[in-house]
Order: C-alpha cells, then structure tokens, then sequence
C-alpha cells in the first residue's frame, strides 16, 4: 500500500501531531460534557439554575464536541497522515493545512462561547448558528480540496481504499452542510430554516444521518483500512470486499435519513424506502466489518500483546454491532417501540464510543508512535488499562440505555384491563432514575480512559523531545 | 511495485482508482442520488402541507370515510374565506395559523433554551399516542415551522397538542420550578424566564424573516404590514416567560380534526 522509493519523502507531518494532539485534548471534554449532562438527567440539581448549563444549552455542546471537535481532529489528523503516507507525497499545501487547524479550532472556541449563550439553530447536530456556519464551510473545503489535491499529486499508481472513503466523506459531508444550513438570518445570532414541517424534517434527517454515515462511518472507515492492516502487518484481507463496501456504502447509505421520521407526518414511503435500503445496507457493513476483522486471521495472537490492535478490533465488534441494530430499528414495527426513547441514544453511543472513539484512539496510539519516532507508548500497560475502561464504559451505557429504552417504550404502550393507559408518563420518567445513573458511570469510566489516554500521550510525546534533546548533545564520556 | 499494472478488480474499477478527478465526480454523483429521489418529491407531491403556485398544496386532498374531500382551508386557516379575518380574531379550529408576535417570541425560547431535546412535538398515529396526546399530528401543522421542531426523544412527554391542557398559571408554576408541579420531573427550573424581557427587535424581525421564505412563507394578508408595526406594543412589557407560555398555549389547537378522515393521505 506505501510505494517504496529511492529517496525517503520528506511528509508534512506537524499539522498531523497537532491534530492528534487536540483530538486526544476533545475527548476528554466531550466525554465530560456527556457525563455531565447524563448526571443532570438523573440528578437534576445539577443544573444549578444557570442557564449557561441548562441539558438543553450543554447538550448541544456535547454533541459537537464529541462529533466536530473530537471526531474531527481525529478524521483531519488521520486524513492528512494517511493521504501523504498511501501516495508518498508531501501535502499539496502545508499552508492551506495550518489554516484547516486553526480555522477549525477557531470554529470550536465559537461553539463553546455560543452554544451554552443559548444561540442555536435548533437543528439537531447543526446547531451553530449561520456566520459559524460560513465559517465551517469554509474550512472543510480548506480540508477537502487538500486532501484531494494531495490524492492528484500522489506519486502511486492507485488512489488507497482509504483516501476514497475520506473523499466521499468530504464530498457528501459539503452537500449535507450546504443544503441543510440554509436559512434566513434575523440577526447575527439567530437565523430560520428555509425549510419548514416536513421538508425541514426530511432533510435535517438527511443531514443527521449522513453525518453519521459519511463522516463518522465512512470517514472513520478509511481510518480503519489503513490503520488495521498497518498495525497488523497484513495487507487488508479484500481488496474487492472493500471496492464492494465502498460504493455500495456510498449509494446506499444517503438513503437512511427517512428512516427517523417512520409514523411522523412525513408521507409513508419516504420512511419505508429508507427502512427498506437500511435494511440492505446490512450486508456491505458487515463486509466490511469483515474485512477489516479478517485481515488478522493468522495473527490473531497478536491480541495477545498488542493493545492498539485491541482497540481497532474491538471497534469493528461495534461497527458490526450497530450496523445491525441500526437497521432493525428501522423497522416500522420496532421503530414504533424504539423512537422517541433512549434506545436511539444507545444505538448512537455504541457507534461513537464503541466504533467511533476506539478505531480513533486504534489509530491515535499507532500514529504517534510514528509521529514521535518512539518504539513504545511511555506506559504500554496503560493503553491496555484505557482499552478496558473504554470497552467496560461503552457497554455500561449501552445496556443502561437498551433496557430504559425498551422499558420507556413499553410503558408508554401498556392498557390494563379497563383500556386506559397503565402509566402516567411521569412514572415512566421516575423508572428511568436507576439507568440515568447507570448511564452516568458507565459514561464516566469511558471518560477516566480518555483522561488516562491523554496522560500516556503527553507523556510520550514530552519523552520523546527529552531523548532527541539528549541525543542532540554529544555525550561528555 | 511491479504488480502496479495488473487489474485485480474491473477495468472500469481500475480506471477509476488511477484517477483523482474520476473517482471525485463518480463519487459525487453516487452520493447525491438518495438525497434528490428522497427530498425533491416532497416539494411536489400533495400531503407535505408544501403551498404550491396553483394556490393549491399540490393538490393534496384530504378525504373522510364516504370519499368527499375536506376543503383545505378547513385545516389551513385562510383570512379571506373564514369567518374570521385577522390573528386577532381567530379561532381555535379555524385552521393552521403562523404565531402571533408573543408565539413568535416565545418559540424563539423554545429553540434558545433547546426544549426540542427533550419533548417532541409529533405525536404517531397509535392507540396510545392519542389516549396520551391526541389526535396524530399532520404535515399542515408544522407548516409555517421554519426550523421544525418535532423533536426526536421524549425525556419529557409530546408537547404537540398542549394547547389548554393546563392553565397559564400552571404552566408558570412548573417552568419556574418543575418538581413544585411534578415530584419526579427531571426537567430544569426556568424561574429565570421571568427576569428577562422579550427582545422585541429580534422578534419583529422574525415575523418579517418568516414572510420572506422560499418556500411555504407567512401569507402577507395574515402578516399585514400592520401586524408587523403593531408587533412591537403587542410585546410591550412581556417576559420571556409570558411568550413561552403563549408559544406553548398555542400548540396543536388550529385545526378541528372530524372522526373517519384520513389527514395523511
């Protein structure tokens, strides 16, 4: 997959550090912000009465932060790593790379001013209001037109499996924040939707949901087939599995967003052919899972030692797992059970704990290996310790949240045998107390791991400088 | 590398993978196609509550059990046929109405405050969702909804039908402190609402940003000119709380649901 050359490319790597830096930097205050709020919804109190930490205000924060600034560090960190080491090429423009960090760091710093101020969009996962908005339209074509030109300027033959999936994402991720931003400012703080009613629900949907397919499937995808059979040792198991997961993931996947408006007003078959196309799409996800899962057959002892490979092989587990889910709770039947409950907030959190954070931090670890010219993490036993606590966390919430899930959907269903309803729906609130605890911890042990993450990686990387500042100096014997 | 010439896929998979600017535009065409055949219809076709140019909603036709079509503007109020000419004057059941200027003031709270997170505002056409709620909600209702707010997780109830369903003073009462109302409530105390006056500028300007959408805008013979100038004494001396609790007072009234129509189709 890397062309071997006579003379060693001279990468653009230092924009990669300090994107790998400030992913590892987000996680933790994403995760914080997710615990904090989850500790709300179970101990209101802890609102505080000021408004700046209402849930309402900081959940739109958390969700940013975990998606654009931890996601996002994460896919630019390993986008502009992977596109120079797959074409053995130096950036198109390193220039161009600092201002993607900058101008992105610069959109987070205004989500965190804005969001808790109450200034929204009120469209779920695309809150910032429309100036942020220019703002980030701005800086990811900064990111995409890099990225592709550097792909032009490849000195390989081929365009890596990995690059194709990191340029879908960018194509598909401008057309879902171009059309879905759209609105009408009334201030420079606040702004309407074009759209409204069903329109606006249907395509905000299509946002919602290709943000989740493209940018934290697809992009988080091309992670995977670079980082699993570079850490493995091991060319990826299909080359045609993966042309295969590729485009069918990427005709396909567009088509989910219906499937969350199933029984809402929006007509019936918006909502049936996005089920009906969800359901297809189990089939290239789990081949792709599965080639990613077999590219270590024949070093699966490798499990054994290598922690980072936990990491990656645990998050296709995930991947598998909620690609299937996902598609059962399109179902009309099941989704009647599932909407509106916090079973849609499990489903979500096993992707971007299970799948999404830990096929990041898969390739975090082994990045900075590289970056940092180290053979070992400063503590190797501590990736194994973040490796458990991220698993056990993930797993806390999500059974926390399957069992609310279900529950709350089945109380609010329940007849006796007079034909009312069994429950008022302040009992079904109460009953959720213990899993909204549950939740809590569960996202509390994820979050202890990216605390510990970010000590092994500052660690690392501050041991890494003193050993090149000693080796700079000759020694006195 | 010099197995770089031999095709392990198709000829026309190879092609592509060679070529940067193949690859980008194949991909871009295959990832726009869901979108258009998902969203483009909804702009045409009837039951989408979308106000076509005919003066028509695409011809939707909403129908009860005997096959006779309810005239639109028995769900979509329309000043010129209804009884009842202005804002002022109209009436719940009169039809779909875009919000008065305190309505106006209050959703801006709702979205502000991201009340959307918790409490939908969409209520499915089950058994349990109308013993609950009430009838299911319609794409007319959420007509003039720039930004729409059905919500998708209900850690509070639905709020699409909570029009006089509980008192104003009520509704003052459990927004300042919710567990006075309901023990177990988990939701935030909002006593702070009635510390802060409604920004009236921003609020006017709504109601002008509202008559100048592409699609489904406020009707200027609702929004007249002097709505607008008037807007202003309307929210003269109001709270953030008194808008949202007429934002919240007006939700799922305007139309007068009659038994045996299917509203969807």
């Amino acid at each position: 997959m890397e062309a071997t050359q006579a003379t060693p490319v001279k990468y653009d790597m230092e924009v990669v550090k300090w994107f790998t830096i400030a992913a590892a930097i987000y996680a933790v205050v994403g995760t914080l912000l997710g615990v904090y709020i989850a500790s709300e919804l179970a101990w209101p109190f802890l609102n505080f009465d000021l408004e700046w930490i209402t849930f309402g205000r900081l959940r739109p924060l958390h969700t940013n932060a975990v998606i654009f600034a931890f996601g996002g560090c994460a896919l630019m960190a390993t986008g502009f790593y992977m596109v120079q080491r797959t074409g053995a090429t130096k950036l198109w423009s390193n220039g161009l790379a600092w201002f993607t960090f900058w101008g992105w760091n610069l959109i987070i710093v205004l989500a965190v001013v804005t969001l808790p101020l109450g200034l929204t969009s009120g469209k779920e996962y695309a809150e910032l209001e429309w100036p942020i908005d220019i703002l980030i339209a701005v800086v990811w074509l900064s990111f995409g037109l890099n990225h592709i030109m550097t792909v032009a300027i490849r000195k390989t033959s081929h365009i890596y499996v990995s690059n194709w999936f990191t340029m879908g994402m960018i194509v598909m991720i401008t057309y879902l924040h171009v059309v879905n931003s759209m609105a009408i400012p009334v201030s420079l703080t606040n702004s309407f939707s074009i759209y409204s009613g069903v329109q606006d629900a249907m395509i905000q949907w299509w946002w919602g949901h290709n943000a989740v397919g493209f940018y934290l499937t697809g992009g988080f995808l091309g992670i995977m087939y670079y980082f699993v059979p570079k850490q493995v040792g091991r060319p990826v198991f299909s080359y045609r599995l993966s042309v295969l997961h590729f485009w069918a993931l990427t005709f396909g996947y567009v088509w989910l967003g219906a499937h969350h408006l199933q029984y809402t007003a929006l007509p019936d078959w918006t909502g049936s052919l996005g089920a009906a196309v969800s359901l297809a799409m189990i089939i290239p996800s789990w081949g792709g899972a599965m080639n990613g899962m077999m590219t270590l057959s024949g070093a699966w002892d490798r499990l054994r030692t290598d922690y980072i490979l936990r990491f990656l092989v645990v998050a296709l587990a995930f991947y598998a797992m909620s690609t299937f889910e996902g598609p059962v709770m399109s179902i009309k039947t099941v989704n009647a059970l599932s909407h509106y409950t916090d079973w849609t907030v499990g489903h979500v959190h096993s992707g971007a704990l299970g799948w999404m954070a830990m096929v990041a931090y898969g390739a975090m670890y082994h990045m900075i290996k590289k970056l940092w010219g180290v053979e070992k993490m400063y503590s190797e036993s501590l990736v194994n310790v973040h490796f458990w606590l991220a698993t056990i966390g993930t797993v806390v919430y999500v059974v926390a949240m399957w069992v609310s899930g279900i529950m709350q959907g089945l109380m609010w269903r329940d007849y006796d045998e007079y034909g009312t309803l069994t429950y008022t729906f302040v009992e079904s609130v109460s009953a959720m107390h213990p899993y909204y605890a549950m939740r809590a911890i569960g996202g509390l042990i994820f979050h202890i791991g990216t605390l510990i993450a970010l000590y092994n990686i500052v660690m690392t990387v501050s041991t890494a400088k003193s050993v090149r500042g000693t080796n700079a100096v000759p020694a006195n014997a | 590398m010099s197995d770089h010439d031999k095709i392990y896929s198709t000829k026309f998979q190879d092609k592509i993978e060679r070529s940067t600017l193949l690859m980008f535009v194949l991909t871009a065409f295959a990832v726009a196609i869901g979108g258009i055949v998902e969203i483009v219809p909804l702009f045409y076709l009837p039951n989408t509550a979308m106000a076509s140019k005919d003066g028509t909603y695409n011809n939707t036709q909403h129908k009860d059990n005997s096959g006779n079509v309810i005239p639109m503007d028995k769900i979509i109020w329309n000043p010129a046929t209804s009884a009842h000419k202005t804002l002022a004057d109209w009436q719940p059941g009169d039809g779909v109405r875009p919000y008065t200027a305190l309505e106006t003031a209050g959703r801006n709270v709702y979205i502000r405050e991201g009340c959307f997170l918790c409490h939908s505002q969409m209520i499915r056409p089950f058994r349990d969702e109308k013993d609950r709620y009430g009838h299911y909600s319609i794409a007319e209702e959420s007509m003039y909804d720039h930004t729409y707010q059905w919500g998708s997780k209900r850690t509070g109830p639905d709020l699409a039908r909570l029009a006089g369903k509980y008192s104003d003073e009520w509704h003052r009462r459990h927004l300042k402190y919710p567990r006075e109302v309901v023990q177990e409530s988990v939701m935030p105390n909002y006593f702070w609402l009635e510390n802060k006056p409604v920004d009236v500028a921003e609020t006017v300007q709504t109601l002008t940003v509202m008559t100048m959408m592409p699609f489904n805008p406020v009707p200027k013979d609702i929004y007249t000119d002097e709505y607008i100038a008037g807007a202003a004494a309307q929210l003269e001396g109001k709270t953030d709380m008194d808008a949202l609790i007429a934002y919240l007072q007006s939700l799922g009234n305007h139309v007068k649901f009659e038994e045996g129509v299917n509203y969807r189709d």
